[in-house]
This record gives C-alpha cells, sequence and structure tokens, in this order.
C-alpha cells in the first residue's frame, strides 16, 4: 500500500508500470486518474487546499480499509494539492487484485471515501472571479452503497 | 490548543490557525466562545450544518468533548478526488 500526497504533478504511465510491473498474484489491475476538467466553461484553474498531516492519515485508513474489505494484493493512492490548470492530472488510484471484481469494487470504494473524507478543498478559477467548489449531495449518497 | 481553518472558513475568519487558550468542554463551548469575540467569527460559525470539526486530525462532531486535544481544526464539507 502507498498514498503520496504531492504539490508536483505525477507521471501517469510511470506510476501504472511501477505498481503492476513484476505482479504474478494480481490477475487484474484497475486504475483511475481524476482530470481538472471545465464544466461551465471558462475554467481556468483550479486550486486544491489541504491539511497536511491529516490528508495522509485519512488516506491511509482509507486504503486499509479497502485492503482490508477487499481481496487485494496492493493499492496506490496518489492526490495533488497546490495550482492546477485545465487537464492537469489531479489524483490517481490503483489497485492489484486476483480477481477483477475486487479491484473495480476497491477502487471505486478509495475514490468514493477520498471524495469526502480527505481533508481537500478544491477552487475554481473562471474569467469571472473564483469560488469553493460545494460538496454534492450525491458524493454523501455514494458512501450509503459500501 | 491550536485552532486550525481551511477553504472558506480561513478566508471568513481571516487567518489559518490560532492558538485559544480557555477551559472549554466541547466543540460547541470553542464556537460560541469565537463567535463572542468578533462578528467575522459570527460569519465562519453562521450555519453549523455545512462545517466539519477534526479533533487531532480526526473527524469528529460539535458535541465532543475536548479533553486532552492539542489541535481543533473547522472546515467545510471535503471535495477530494
Amino acid at each position: 500500500m502507498r498514498v503520496v500526497v504531492q504539490e508536483a504533478p505525477f507521471d501517469l504511465g510511470k506510476e501504472v508500470e511501477k505498481f503492476a510491473g513484476g505482479r504474478t498474484l494480481s490477475g487484474a489491475i484497475v486504475t483511475f486518474t481524476g482530470v481538472v476538467r471545465d464544466v461551465n466553461g471558462g475554467l481556468q484553474a483550479m486550486e486544491i487546499e489541504h491539511y497536511s498531516g491529516m490528508t495522509e492519515t485519512a488516506l491511509l485508513e482509507i486504503a486499509t480499509k479497502a485492503e482490508s474489505r477487499w481481496s487485494l494484493e496492493d493499492c496506490l493512492v496518489i492526490h495533488r494539492y497546490g495550482n492546477l490548470v485545465l487537464g492537469d492530472m489531479i489524483m490517481m488510484v490503483a489497485t492489484a487484485a486476483r480477481h477483477r471484481k475486487d479491484a473495480f469494487e476497491a477502487a471505486e470504494y478509495l475514490m468514493d471515501y477520498l471524495k469526502s473524507r480527505a481533508p481537500f478543498w478544491k477552487r475554481e478559477v473562471t474569467h469571472n472571479g473564483s469560488g469553493w467548489v460545494a460538496s454534492l449531495e450525491d458524493d454523501e449518497t455514494a458512501l450509503s452503497r459500501w | 490548543m491550536d485552532v486550525l481553518y481551511f477553504a472558506w472558513v480561513r478566508e471568513r475568519v481571516g487567518l489559518p490557525r490560532e492558538v485559544i487558550d480557555a477551559n472549554l468542554n466541547t466543540v460547541m463551548d470553542l464556537v460560541e466562545l469565537l463567535r463572542e469575540r468578533e462578528e467575522r467569527y459570527v460569519l465562519a460559525f453562521a450555519d453549523l450544518s455545512v462545517l466539519r470539526v477534526a479533533l487531532d486530525q480526526k473527524l469528529s462532531d460539535f458535541n465532543a468533548p475536548l479533553t486532552d486535544v492539542r489541535e481543533v481544526a473547522f472546515f467545510p464539507p471535503m471535495t477530494g478526488g
């Protein structure tokens, strides 16, 4: 299990290669990548604030729960903070399991939990100014399925 | 204890962290103490349903006791991912 919180960009290809390489027990590797996208037109940048210390602890806790719930060989979470621009990769998760069902479900679980239980706050910068991204009711509802 | 603010809570309060030394029982007592101080705290803590609190970096709630707590953080619902 590896949890990384960093300001710098990450190399998706290299990370996946490093994560997937040399595994002989896992028949399934699932990866998910979150990208800064333009929702309403006019988004220029995204600033991500985080609670240093608590972020790492929260992500480790979420990853530990995923590993205890599904039969995973390994999992990886990388999440960035700081100033990002349109098209930048914000975060990624990867899971390795014997079977794909475990790998897919655990990846979704990681995503659902880190959306509303890891202390990150997004601020969108547009042509018309900037504002904090509001949390969605759906994000909270998504947790109830686990 | 250290009191930390994040995102728009930080903006409304006007600072990222401060030290509060007072004898308080619960998180709610701390909120009341802050609200009595200045208008900016009243604005930041106007609606507790849109606020979250962490005690020593663990999510908690407003009725939780502050016994032995060294760090309190207030912030809006998280928007990671």
